[in-house]
């Protein structure tokens, strides 16, 4: 590139060792997975745009991590980041996901119509949502993009889904513009987001200029929302009351079909490569950057000594109702799928429709207090 | 400079007012004085160790401010920050620090025989003493820059340097990321220990990173000089004890330092100084002396007084509750410093402290007395 990184080449005065992190206290996947011989070799480097082996690694820096959770410890800051420092990602991605090598393939399908069934017992199942993650090619990814960057994705965007038509008709709400009474109706809605609390997201500098160019927009019907500049540049999100995953499937998909055809018009795409499906800001969402799943009612299941190993087989992983690291309340749960990459879009909703499907099934039984033995799945 | 900074020529392919930071629900320092202007003309401007206007701004873009504070909403980066941005930064100070002039000259004095009385302040009414500043190493970048290996190497030219110091400044360094449970919990008990900030005024700058690594704090084992290494500056120095005896404090603090500066300048290093703006610190508040030297002292009746405010700002002090900045009295009992820190002497500010407390004592004691106070009303200083 024809011009060097001041701050990072001033660093170079520094040795390799003066530099390196103390990671000794770390458990996160970057912290397992750098030494500091990869150190050396990528600490020159920097993408097109910048973005340095240290801009990449100091959320995991600060943030030494969980000792039951295993967090990523590194973010993105542009497309070039995983190729750029691919000594460093493709560790971590194979060790995130389940072993996924440098040389695998991973496969996008989004036609819904390759789901096989997918209308779930709405007695058990009160609610069903499928959300995903999109990059617009050519821009930086939130750790590291300017004002001038975010205001053109959240134009681009509004614009895209401002000619959204049918049941995808919306409005936008920019997150420093609300009005107190849409900004009450939105979290009635449980549709609105707040700038990050969590250090692993602050760290990664995703949140500088909040509120600036953040916002919402979701349809009149409320079943399609779409996070404007959070962690992501764009975040999608299906829903709807009840077990109808197939519909909620369905809208997902030809919506963003729609989002993606309408930025080609404008000559934008989002970011994808055939090695690691859609590329966003965090490791552990590239793939199809989905997760679906349902809030279940599990009563007696989620007593039974198997529980855990039925989801491990049935590659699905379970959460409280309020979310990631909550508690299930009144036997409810929030079961999704575990894989990102490695796994299409159809495949993974395919495994929580059948999952969700079996588990009711067993949940009937032990309500009948028969046994679930006969019906204990292969794993997946 | 030969290269250019990657990232931020970058952003060069938007328009100034692309970029331009929306400040309309901003109160700060930075935010009165940015124009968009000044933004165009500095935007494409770095200094020597690659920092931008936009790293300049970035706390004050994330943190509008306080209705009732006046936050400052920019920080340094390193030495060349107030020279290459000085169109903001002059006026930023100027602000500040009481109409501090781009033109006028700071004068630093750190002889403590110059400091007149100090020694009596009535320790019925004055619990404690203490004298605070910072201090940063020429030739290294400021905590919301500097790398790894820059901040551990100002720890051990720190550690190295104290070290060195004898006789009743003899004392011992506590890295951080290295203190024993029972080392933590006796610099708790001391009131010595800092911790990784919670400000996201602080945060946003960037000066958290890294955090523990490279931060420590050193005490002679006399328990009354006190650094904090790496924390907002490379060095904060406090010199405290019990009792009213400011002239003592001020003598172990103006000494301490002067101590330590020789032993950095028999390693080749300096503080960072200009004639113009004194010591030079992360944030332009700090700048001049970076000074804050004050007591608690108990004041239940004058505080209740209609005056009491009026009182202060002739003799340019500023009250705070005891637990720091932002805090409530107890008792009675406020933390009255120096207002400034630019534009006075190290030993005019601490003068000022001596002065106007040994007044707020006699004025105390008449309002104990149920005698009015309006004929040692002071002139404005």
């Amino acid at each position: 590139m024809p011009f060097g990184n001041t701050h990072n080449n001033y660093k170079l005065n520094f040795s390799a060792e003066e530099e390196f992190p103390d990671l000794t206290k770390h458990n996160n996947h970057m912290a397992k997975a750098l030494t500091l011989d990869i150190y050396k070799k990528l600490r020159d480097k920097q993408t097109p745009s910048g973005f340095t082996l240290d801009d990449v690694i100091q959320t995991g820096v600060d943030n030494p991590g969980h000792p039951f959770i295993m967090t990523v410890g590194c973010v993105a800051g542009d497309e070039e980041s995983y190729d750029v420092f691919k000594d460093l990602f493709d560790p971590v991605i194979q060790d995130r996901h389940n072993g996924y090598k440098p040389t695998d393939k991973h496969k996008t399908d989004m036609n819904h119509e390759n789901l096989k069934g997918g209308e779930l017992d709405g007695n058990y199942v009160l609610s069903s949502r499928v959300r995903t993650g999109r990059s617009i090619k050519g821009y930086t990814l939130p750790p590291h993009c300017s004002r001038g960057e975010r205001r053109a994705i959240e134009k681009l965007s509004i614009e895209a889904l401002n000619s959204l038509e049918g049941e995808f008709k919306g409005k936008y709400y920019p997150l420093k513009e609300m009005t107190e009474a849409e900004q009450d109706q939105l979290i009635n809605d449980h549709f609105l987001f707040d700038k990050p609390v969590s250090p692993l997201l602050l760290a990664s500098g995703m949140a500088r200029d909040w509120p600036d160019a953040r916002g919402i927009w979701h349809n009149d019907n409320k079943t399609f929302l779409v996070w404007v500049n959070e962690e992501d540049h764009l975040r999608v999100i299906s829903m709807q009351l009840g077990g109808n995953m197939k519909e909620v499937f369905r809208r997902f998909c030809v919506g963003l079909q729609k989002i993606e055809d309408i930025f080609k018009k404008h000559n934008k795409s989002f970011m994808w490569t055939e090695h690691l499906g859609y590329v966003l800001t965090c490791p552990s969402n590239l793939g199809t950057g989905l997760r679906g799943g349902v809030h279940v009612k599990l009563p007696n299941l989620c007593k039974h000594a198997k529980f855990e190993e039925v989801l491990t087989r049935l590659r699905l992983q379970k959460r409280g109702t309020g979310g990631v690291d909550t508690e299930a309340k009144g036997g409810v749960y929030d079961v999704s799928n575990a894989d990102r990459l490695g796994f299409s879009e159809v495949e993974q909703v395919q495994m929580v429709v059948d999952g969700v499907k079996l588990m009711i099934e067993m949940e009937k039984k032990l309500e009948k207090k028969e046994a679930i033995d006969d019906m204990m799945p292969a794993q997946k | 400079m030969p290269f250019s900074n990657t990232h931020n020529a970058m952003k060069m392919k938007f328009k100034a007012d692309q970029e331009f930071p929306d400040l309309s629900k901003h109160n700060n320092h930075m935010a009165k004085v940015l124009t968009l202007e000044m933004y165009t003309k500095l935007r494409e401007k770095q200094t020597a160790s690659g920092f931008t206007l936009d790293d300049v701004i970035q706390t004050g873009v994330d943190n509008p401010g306080h209705p009732f504070i006046m936050t400052v909403g920019c920080v340094a980066g390193d030495e060349e920050t107030y020279e290459v941005f000085k169109d903001l930064l002059d006026p930023v100070i100027q602000d500040r620090h009481g109409g501090y002039k781009p033109s006028d000259k700071h004068k630093t004095d750190l002889n403590p025989d110059n400091l007149k009385g100090g020694d009596d302040l009535d320790p019925n009414y004055v619990l404690s003493s203490r004298v605070r500043t910072g201090r940063s190493i020429r030739g290294f970048c400021l905590p919301p820059h500097c790398s790894r290996g820059e901040r551990r190497a100002i720890e051990k030219l720190s550690v190295e340097g104290l070290g060195a110091l004898d006789g009743d400044l003899k004392g011992k360094y506590y890295a951080l990321k290295n203190m024993t449970d029972e080392e933590q919990q006796q610099l708790i008990d001391d009131h010595f220990l800092f911790d990784k900030p919670v400000s996201p005024l602080l945060l946003a700058s960037g000066m958290g990173r890294d955090w523990p690594d490279g931060r420590g704090i050193w005490h002679n084992d006399n328990k009354t000089f006190l650094v904090w290494i790496n924390e907002e500056d490379h060095l904060r120095v406090i010199s405290m004890q019990k009792g009213g005896n400011m002239k003592e404090v001020f003598k172990r603090f103006c000494t301490g330092l002067t101590k330590i500066e020789s032993l950095f300048k028999t390693k080749g290093h300096e503080f960072m100084w200009n004639e113009h703006l004194g010591y030079i610190l992360t944030c332009p508040s700090n700048l001049g002396t970076g000074l804050r030297g004050g007591v608690h002292v108990k004041l239940p009746h004058l505080s209740k007084h209609e005056k009491f405010g009026e009182v202060l700002k002739k003799l340019r002090l500023q009250k705070r509750g005891t637990g720091g900045v932002d805090t409530a009295a107890v008792g009675g009992v406020f933390d009255i410093s120096n207002a400034d820190r630019l534009g006075f002497s190290e030993v005019e500010l601490v003068q000022m402290v001596v002065d106007g407390v040994k007044l707020l004592v006699e004025m105390e004691k008449r309002l104990e007395k149920g005698q009015s106070i309006d004929d040692i009303m002071p002139a404005q200083k």
